[in-house]
């Protein structure tokens, strides 16, 4: 069996959770003052997500960048592969909140989406 | 010189939504005033997710949440300058600004709603000793430069300060190329949220080095290193625990500062604990028709409540417009006092006759509490206690009191607010 | 071959260029560093003293004296900022009466006009904070505060356009002594020169000793400085000095010219003449210091504190004249405090030499006056909306904590010896230089440098070398 150490997020208390694993398997959690902690403990040791927020170049906008974000939770370990998909992106304004970026980002099957309008050059 | 019922200094979070409810409540004639570029002031560069789950009951990044108010502000005809700095509002309401295309120009306001923001505090504030090269930046300087506009201010990071900020420029510095070392912080706690700790600095692997401070700074040009220490309880460094990392960059994540200077110079009364202006139930400050939201009234930590806020604010500078010559009785005032463990409270006073049916008094404690409970004392009688197994000064607390609660109590003087022991 | 080579482009050394420049000469400056004012005279108490401090008889005395009454006209001429606020030296016991005494006497000695001994309660109405231990005090109403950088620049922008050149990033290595000239090696090569003038601050020594066989010997003696906000501009009007006394020198308590309050500094002799670090020790002792003299100060309202050098040379004087041993060479050396104050004076004492042991003719087309970059702040409103209709750019603030304008950096990047970095916008226009201390300016002034030198913004740095600000884009390592 296996201990593995983590701080709860829910809430300011942070609780200092111990969780026992049997392979990839969650056998008891501890050190939870409620069931959140639970709860948040066996999707972290099992399926930890999240959501990644990064910048893209935009070419003939009003702003050299944009705002992106992946639509949804990605897995935790794809973040850095998200990342490197992204560096040479480069993308045409204008461009509005909700455009998809890149698609399928990493085989995650999740779109990286706009999170700014950005007008382009011309525009008033 | 072009009048207005309600002009709103600052078109970000508290701003927009101030002018969205004023419009709301039956007031057109509305003008913000934005020294920026674009609406939506500090959000636009805060482009991680987490904004709005109280708002619109989904987790928005930054300019996104921005969006939704600046979509309101569009449909309801609000009109807005952009690039356009006040520079001045006398104690008549009668507001000064400039932009390249006007020049200088006047307004006359019946209201005003003071949203200007914070600023960050510096190195200077902290007294930081050491060299003064290139490389060392407020955290929200980095964040514009990276998320703005492109540019990486440095390789190799060490941060000073673990509030949100300096744990969010943590993960996007690494996740755009850097190497952050460290995350330093002068209290033995972090004013950040749990959340932030977790997935900006454990999902890198990043140590969080609490009760350590930056003693000394090294490099004549750009920066080469510092060297952190350890501090005691009173916040002074340990001899013999002096660690040096080198890095070619020290953000600052050390506290934010209400901007008030505006304020001040019309006269507003500032409570020297928020560095924001004094304020009654309605959010308005000493001076007649002048109201206050968002973080130039305090430093808030969840965008929600500062929309929350704003949009009180825009409803009772409404309401002031559209009393405006009527009689304005104020009646019994009820002060709001602060001891033990809680800093202060917005508001201030309390006139029950121009209260809405619930109002959120907000303040912040000054350190970590643990089971305790939160107390209200009307006079001497403790009317409201609900208990906490955590309070921390990082997160903004807040009791609700309801107009029928204090009619009740038709001589109360002072409501007490403080932290008890359980 | 220049007829005048000038080592160093501080104050001494522009006020020398700008008084050497009413003569027919060719004129050459020397500087180091990427700009003017960039070693111990961009960092000191801005002071001009009134002179009752040096020892009577001494070149500190009377370049003291002659420069406070030169203070008024030249700021009026080169269109700097400068106001005779006066000074107060506190004398907190009975017991130390007679070193306020005697240093009135030094002060009537020295040419020190108007001077007064203040009761306590003269001293207490005048400045309502100084401590109430305070028995007496000295007022020097002539003691003025000036604008460092903007006295420095003006200066040096002034004997530009009278045809002094100035090369930056110039470093002396060596210095030969030729038959008739000296010629230096510097790291932009070599240059030859008739004369030289060695204004190097803490770096004189060096120079002097490289063409003299009677050595010098500086010593860089570092201060630390606190300044504290606006709000706290107005806590004291004059500039509060301790007496020297049985508690050591103290350190001083001033309103600066645009309004901060400035205090410091300490003294440590340092070895490495480089190192302007502040340290704790020196900036806790330095507010526990000022606390002695002026009350209630507020410290949670410091924005920046720094550190300076002052050129400290053993003799405890000026070194200015021609080195006896090495004809030609001008030492203009040990120019600590009262160094501000003296400028106007050590130029013209320097220029004046010179002028005598090189027969220079006055110019006919001198320009003596100079306009600064506008300050907008001043004008009234339809003044102000002229400026903007003919120049946008006057219309859009960068700076929002000093309230700068576009314009005011636009000019200070493209007038005469203009800025290359944050730091020369810095000093010439005060943006970045309020309380978020460049915090929300930063980036835009760098898009404005930019733009204007045609640089990229990965070659703007904060004070030239290798000082760039930003290092890269985003991702370009991943």
């Amino acid at each position: 069996m296996e201990r593995k150490y983590l701080t709860c997020i829910n809430c300011p208390m942070g609780c200092a959770l111990t969780v026992e694993m049997e392979g990839d398997e969650v056998v008891n959690v501890g050190g939870n003052t409620c069931n959140r902690g639970d709860t948040y403990a066996r999707k972290e040791m099992t399926n930890p997500t999240r959501i990644v927020t990064s910048t893209v170049r935009v070419v003939g906008g009003k702003s050299d960048m944009v705002s992106v974000k992946t639509k949804e939770d990605i897995p935790k370990g794809k973040i850095f592969e998200c990342i490197e998909k992204l560096k040479n992106v480069q993308i045409q304004a204008p461009i509005h909140i909700g455009d998809v970026i890149l698609a399928n980002v990493a085989g995650t099957g999740i779109d990286v989406v706009a999170t700014k309008n950005i007008a382009g050059m011309n525009e008033a | 010189m072009r009048d207005y019922d309600i002009v709103i200094i600052g078109g970000g979070p508290a701003g927009l939504a101030a002018a969205v409810s004023a419009k709301q409540n039956g007031v057109d004639s509305i003008l913000i005033l934005e020294r920026d570029n674009e609406l939506g002031g500090i959000l636009n560069q805060c482009i991680h997710n987490g904004f709005g789950l109280h708002t619109f009951k989904e987790e928005l990044t930054g300019p996104e949440y921005a969006d939704r108010f600046i979509q309101q502000v569009n449909q309801l005809q609000i009109e807005y300058k952009l690039n356009t700095m006040v520079t001045d509002i006398d104690s008549s309401k009668k507001v000064t600004a400039m932009n390249r295309d006007e020049g200088m120009f006047e307004i006359q306001a019946k209201a005003v709603i003071l949203a200007m923001g914070c600023r960050e505090r510096a190195r200077g504030a902290l007294n930081i000793p050491g060299y003064r090269p290139a490389g060392i930046f407020s955290a929200g300087t980095a964040q514009r430069l990276v998320n703005m506009e492109g540019y990486m201010p440095g390789r190799e990071v060490v941060i000073l300060g673990s509030g949100d900020i300096g744990l969010i420029m943590a993960r996007r510095m690494t996740l755009e190329g850097a190497k952050v070392k460290v995350v330093a912080e002068l209290m033995p706690y972090s004013g950040g949220l749990k959340r932030n700790i977790v997935q900006c600095l454990d999902d890198y692997g990043i140590p969080l080095k609490l009760s350590h401070t930056v003693i000394d700074i090294k490099g004549k040009e750009r920066v080469e290193g510092v060297t952190l220490a350890e501090v005691d309880e009173k916040g002074s460094p340990i001899a013999g625990t002096e660690e040096f990392y080198p890095c070619d960059t020290l953000l600052l994540s050390v506290g934010l500062i209400p901007e008030n200077e505006l304020s001040r110079g019309m006269g507003v009364e500032m409570n020297p604990v928020t560095s924001g202006p004094k304020v009654n139930e309605s959010l308005e400050t000493n001076m007649d028709g002048v109201f206050a939201c968002g973080n130039v009234l305090h430093v808030h930590d969840l965008v929600d409540y500062v929309s929350e806020e704003a949009a009180a604010a825009g409803r009772n500078a409404a309401a002031y417009v559209s009393a405006c010559g009527a009689g304005n009785e104020e009646g019994q005032e009820i002060a709001l006092k602060p001891v033990s463990g809680v800093r202060y409270t917005v508001p201030s006073t309390i006139h029950p006759a121009h209260m809405s049916d619930e109002l959120t008094v907000r303040f912040r404690v000054d350190g970590v509490y643990r089971n305790c409970y939160v107390s209200a004392y009307f006079d001497d009688e403790r009317v409201i206690y609900r208990k906490r197994q955590i309070v921390a000064p990082g997160e903004m607390e807040e009791v609700k009191l309801t107009k029928e609660q204090l009619l009740r109590y038709p001589d109360l003087k002072t409501i007490t607010f403080m932290i008890e022991e359980a | 071959m220049y007829d005048v080579i000038i080592i160093g482009a501080g104050v001494s050394g522009a006020a020398t260029a700008r008084e050497l420049s009413r003569y027919r000469a060719s004129i050459c400056v020397l500087e180091k560093e990427e700009d003017v004012c960039c070693g111990t005279s961009k960092a000191n108490s801005a002071i001009v003293h009134a002179g009752y401090d040096a020892a009577i008889g001494s070149l500190k005395a009377k370049l003291n004296v002659r420069g406070n009454e030169m203070m008024g006209r030249l700021s009026e001429e080169l269109d700097f900022p400068f106001e005779r606020r006066g000074s107060l030296v506190l004398c907190l016991s009975e017991d130390d009466m007679p070193n306020l005494q005697e240093l009135y006497d030094r002060g009537v000695a020295n040419g020190v006009k108007d001077m007064r001994i203040l009761s306590r309660d003269e001293v207490l109405r005048m400045e309502p904070n100084i401590t109430d231990d305070v028995y007496a005090a000295l007022y020097a109403p002539t003691a003025g505060i000036v604008c460092p950088f903007g006295l420095n620049i003006a200066l040096a922008e002034n004997a530009y356009v009278n045809g002094v050149e100035f090369k930056f990033d110039t470093e002396v290595k060596e210095i030969k002594k030729l038959d008739e000239s000296y010629e230096l090696d510097t790291s932009q090569g070599k240059f030859r020169a008739k004369y030289v003038v060695n204004a190097a601050g803490v770096y004189a020594d060096r120079f002097h000793n490289m063409v003299s066989a009677e050595k010098i010997h500086i010593t860089a003696r570092r201060g630390d400085y606190c300044l504290m906000d606006k709000e706290a501009g107005t806590h004291v009007g004059r500039t509060i000095f301790a007496l020297p006394g049985k508690l050591g020198k103290g350190v001083l308590v001033t309103p600066t010219i645009h309004g901060n309050l400035l205090v410091g500094p300490t003294a440590v002799d340092v070895e490495d003449k480089e190192a302007i670090n502040t340290t704790a020790e020196g900036l806790a002792l330095l507010l526990a210091k000022a606390g002695m003299n002026v009350k209630n100060i507020p410290t949670r309202l410091v924005i920046t504190s720094f550190a300076g050098l002052r050129a400290h040379e053993n003799g405890d004087d000026f070194i200015i004249g021609e080195v006896k041993d090495a004809k030609g060479f001008i030492d203009c050396a040990g120019i600590e405090s009262p160094g501000i104050a003296s400028s106007p004076a050590i130029g013209e004492m320097i220029a004046e030499l010179l002028r005598d042991k090189m027969d220079l003719i006055e110019k006919e087309d001198f320009v003596s006056t100079r306009q600064g970059i506008k300050d907008p702040s001043t004008l009234s409103m339809e003044e102000r909306n002229a400026l903007i209709k003919e120049n946008p750019a006057y219309g859009n603030i960068i700076c929002r904590c000093e309230m700068v304008t576009e314009g005011e950096i636009i000019d200070a990047i493209k007038r005469p010896l203009g800025a290359k970095s944050l730091d020369g916008v810095k000093r010439r226009t005060r943006a970045g230089m309020g309380r978020c201390q460049s915090g929300f300016c930063a980036p835009r002034t760098m898009e404005i440098l930019a733009r204007e030198c045609g640089m990229s913004m990965f070659d703007i740095t904060k004070a030239g070398g290798k000082s760039q600000i930003v290092v890269g884009t985003n991702k370009d390592t991943i």
